[in-house]
This record gives structure tokens, sequence and C-alpha cells, in this order.
């Protein structure tokens, strides 16, 4: 297993955001966790990047080394876990290929990096057409492929990635969802956070539900796509 | 009644005086503009950092000038007074990050302009109990030679004062278009919370921005020294808060704006006090720059950022 998530709690001031979460995922895997808003889905996400402080007992492991011992900053550079953060937060002010670059910080393979660039324009070929252009300058569907394409060249093992869905029209989704299929071949694992169920759920091989801060189900995402409860609650059938 | 021609000497004079303190408002006032643009917090002990620079300053001239005068031109005394100043002071700027701002980074902004102010407070008394209260006199680092081109009055001293900090600023604004240091500073202050996301640590952009700050103040110090040789504990203070008012005027966050406003700055006392009595400088000029802000609150160059400063 790669990332290991055990009883894994987050507050924010006296408000508990996740009550104890565990789960795991294997090098390569797409995984998924649905959940309503407010469910704590992204916090999951944030903890392990260390964006949020973690309560003492939680244990976060990436590869069997222990993520807690690192600041965000080395959680990118140093084991590769990448995170597109909730609402892209591309730097507006900065070209694309500047965005691109900026991944690229602690990164000391400077042949590696071309080849990412190159990569990423091949996969993106608006982000090449617009590598020039101020990146607060593009349209919404272009800024996800930026933040996406961003943290392919910060780090390269696993893909955190908060609601890539979110704003696009549903082409654009698709179209997303295929270049993360692309990113997934490179050896790149998933682990895909998502409101729009039906969606992330024919992506991944395994899902997980969340609700109030707390893991209730959990399955090989096909099986849940036809879980009566989850299409109760989640796929409005 | 003055000719035309005298006019206009005389604007050219002032014209002079006004670039050369222009160019202190300018180079201090980039050093609260560009702290402010990576932490959103303004570092009110900036102008005492640009006192210990001067003060920094001081102490290698001196030494360099007893070591040095006989064996070595001018010109290599003061370009080594330049960088040594540059390099010491610029790790004050970081220890005043360190010690003074990291620990805050997530308290209110109020206690980190309260800290500012302290820091402030303890460099000035700091360098009283060191050196005591009599002022000292910046040594010259260059023969004074007056120039009259037309009737307009201009020392080797003043042109060095401009064109030097003009480089300054020129190779700043290489530094943070085409390095990635200047570029993670860059994306700071536009979404700080989303920078440690791309590997970049703010424990390495934030104690830079405050060494560059320190040391271009202390750079600027020592200009400063050589245009009004007399070095008190307490010079910080009213450059420093006037440098602080360019960078609001300049638009918060803004080094181009910083830059601008400290020049106007500088335009705006140099010609009040050619026509008003200079008591009524400073209250004549201020009245201005209020004026301006009433109509202009965010600057001339409201920065852009994100909204999201939060998670």
């Amino acid at each position: 297993m790669q990332l290991k998530v055990e009883n894994l709690e987050v507050s924010y001031g006296n408000i508990k955001a996740l009550h104890g979460v565990s789960f795991s995922v294997d090098a390569g895997e797409i995984v998924t966790i649905i959940g309503a808003n407010g469910a704590g889905k992204s916090t999951t996400l944030r903890a392990i990047s260390r964006m949020v402080p973690s309560a003492p007992g939680s244990v976060l492991e990436f590869n069997g080394q222990d993520i807690l011992k690192y600041s965000a900053d080395k959680v990118v550079a140093k084991l590769g876990i990448s995170h597109v953060p909730e609402g892209r937060r591309i730097f507006g002010n900065l070209t694309v290929t500047e965005n691109l670059t900026l991944a690229c910080f602690a990164r000391k393979d400077t042949d590696q990096i071309a080849k990412d660039l190159k990569w990423v324009f091949d996969l993106f070929g608006r982000l090449e057409e617009r590598k020039d252009q101020l990146a607060g300058t593009l349209s919404g569907g272009e800024q996800q492929m930026l933040a996406v394409g961003r943290a392919f060249m910060s780090g390269r093992k696993i893909m955190l990635l908060d609601e890539p869905s979110m704003g696009l029209a549903p082409l654009l989704m698709l179209d997303m969802f295929d270049a993360l299929k692309e990113i997934n071949k490179t050896g790149t694992t998933i682990l895909l956070v998502e409101q729009n169920a039906r969606l992330a759920l024919k992506f991944a091989q395994r899902g997980y539900v969340i609700e109030n801060g707390t893991l209730v189900l959990e399955g090989k995402a096909s099986d849940l796509l036809d879980d009566p409860e989850v299409k109760k609650a989640y796929l409005g059938a | 009644m003055e000719s035309l021609g005298e006019l206009f000497t005389y604007f050219l004079q002032n014209l002079i005086n006004a670039l050369q303190r222009g160019s202190f408002y300018a180079v201090i006032s980039i050093g609260y503009s560009m702290v402010y643009g990576v932490l959103m917090l303004f570092n009110f002990a900036h102008g005492d950092i640009f006192m210990v620079g001067t003060y920094i300053g001081f102490g290698i001239a001196t030494l360099l000038l007893a070591a040095f005068a006989s064996i070595l031109p001018g010109w290599t005394i003061f370009i080594g007074t330049v960088v040594i100043t540059m390099f010491l002071a610029s790790w004050i700027g970081v220890f005043v990050e360190v010690a003074g701002y990291r620990p805050l980074r997530s308290a209110p902004r109020a206690s980190a302009a309260i800290t500012g102010l302290m820091i402030g407070i303890i460099f000035e008394t700091g360098i009283l109990i060191m050196l005591g209260a009599k002022r000292l006199s910046f040594p010259p680092l260059m023969e004074s030679v007056t120039y009259n081109i037309g009737g307009v009055f201009l020392t080797n001293v003043k042109v060095m004062i401009i064109i030097i900090s003009l480089l300054l600023m020129i190779a700043l604004q290489f530094f943070i278009q085409k390095t990635k240091w200047g570029m993670a500073m860059r994306a700071m202050s536009y979404d700080f919370l989303a920078v440690p996301l791309m590997g970049v640590s703010i424990n390495i952009i934030a104690p830079l921005t405050f060494a560059i700050g320190a040391g271009l103040a202390s750079v600027s110090g020592i200009l400063y020294g050589q245009a009004y040789p007399i070095l008190d504990p307490y010079m910080g203070v009213i450059i420093g808060w006037k440098a602080f008012v360019a960078a609001i005027l300049g638009g918060r966050g803004s080094i181009k704006g910083a830059a601008l406003a400290g020049y106007l700055l500088g335009f705006i006392e140099i010609f009040v006090a050619t026509i008003f009595p200079s008591t009524l400088r400073d209250l004549i000029a201020y009245s201005i720059i209020l004026l301006i802000l009433t109509y202009r609150p965010r600057g001339f160059f409201g920065m852009e950022h994100s909204t999201k400063l939060r998670l």
C-alpha cells in the first residue's frame, strides 16, 4: 500500500471536521472519496498534504514514511505528493509557463523538467497555445488544466485532486477525466475527491463514501454505483 | 523679474534635489512593499532596519578607510563598503523575520504591527547603549566635486546617489521577474496559501524578502550618509514613516508603485519648500498626499491578488 491513513482526526477550532478516518491507496490506483458538501472530503486531502494540522494519534504514511514529519512544501518536494486544491488556486499574476515552472521550484532534474513540460503541453494543447499569457486571463476550464498540469510538474507519485469537475461544462469535464487517465498511465496514483459522484465512480477503481467526517462505505467503484444507499443519496436515482 | 531661463535653471536645480531625495524614499519604500506583498504585513521596523544598516555601513566604511585608504583607490573602498554592508544588513532582515514575525504568522495582524514597532525601539535603544547618544559623522567615501552645468549645480555625490538607486531598482526588477525566487515572491503576493503546494518553502521566501529589503535599505543608508553625514539612532524614524507613506501611496504590495510614489514624495517635498516656508513643508506635502489618497484610497497600483486568502 502506498498511502496509509489511519484514525485521521482534524479540527477547525472547536469544530471537529474528521472523526478518525482510515483508508489506504495502492500505488497506481485511482481511488475516489465521494460525499456531500462539508462532509470532510477537502479536509482529508488537506491533512495529507499538511495544509491543515491533524490531531495527535492520527497516522499518515506514504511508502512507509511518516508524512507528519514533513511540512507542506516538503510533502510535495520530498515525497512527491501533489495536490490540486479546491478552486484551482492558480497564480493569476504569473504566466502559464511560470505557473508550471514554479511547481518545479524544489526539483533539480533539469532535463526531466523540460520533458515534463512538453508532456503537459502535449496533454493540454490549450495551455501551450497560451503559454505566455497571464494565468488570470484563462477560462475556467483552462485554469483547471493549468492546476492539474502544475500538480503533475510538482510531484509525480500521487496526485490529490479536489473537485476537478467543479465549474466545468459537461464536455470539458469528460476531457479533464480523460487527461487524468493519461496522468494515471504514467504511474501516478490518483486520489480524487468529488461531489459529482457518478462521474467519480465511473472513473475510479475503488471508492469511499464520507459522511459527517466519517467513512461510512467502501468498495469497488462499480459496486458503489449499484449500491442502493449510494444511489439514493448521491446519484439522484 | 527673473528671466524664463533663470526660472528654468532654478527648476532643474530643484529637480535634481528632488530626484536625490526621492531616491531614498523609493529604495526604502520598496522594502515595505515587498514584505507586504509576500506576507501581507507592514514591517514597521523597516525604518530602523535602515538606521541599523546605515550604522553598519558607517562601521565598515570606517574600518576599510582606516585599513586601505592609503593603498586602494577610493571607488574600491566605496564598492567594498556597499557589498559588505549589504551582506551584513540582509542578515538583520533575516533576523527580524525569523525572531520577530515568524512566530506570529497565524496571529492577528495587529500583533505583528506592534512587534514591528517594538523591534524598532529595541534597535534604537540597542544602538544608543552600544554607541552612546553622541552623533557620529559618516566618513565621505569620495571627494566631492561640484559641476556647474549652465547654472545648475551638480555634485558627483548627487549623481551617484541617483544612479546607484536606479541601478538597485533595475537589479531588483530583474530578480523578481527572471529568477525562480522572484517568481515565488510574485506567486506569494497573489495567493500565499497555495505556494507551499508548489514545493516552495515559505520559510525561505519570507526571510529572503526581508533580506533584500534590508540590503536595499542599507545601501540607501550609505548613500544617505554621503548626502547627510550625521548618524543618530532615531534617524530611521522619520524617513521610515515617509517611505511607508510612499508604499501606501504606491499601492500596497506594488514595488513599481512604491518606487514611483517615493520619487513623487521627493518631488512634492522639494517643490513645496521652494514655494512655501520650509517649516510648512511637511504639513503641505502630506496634505497633498492625503488628498490623493482620499480620491485613490488603494494608491497608484492597488495590488492584484487572489480574493481567496483562506483555505
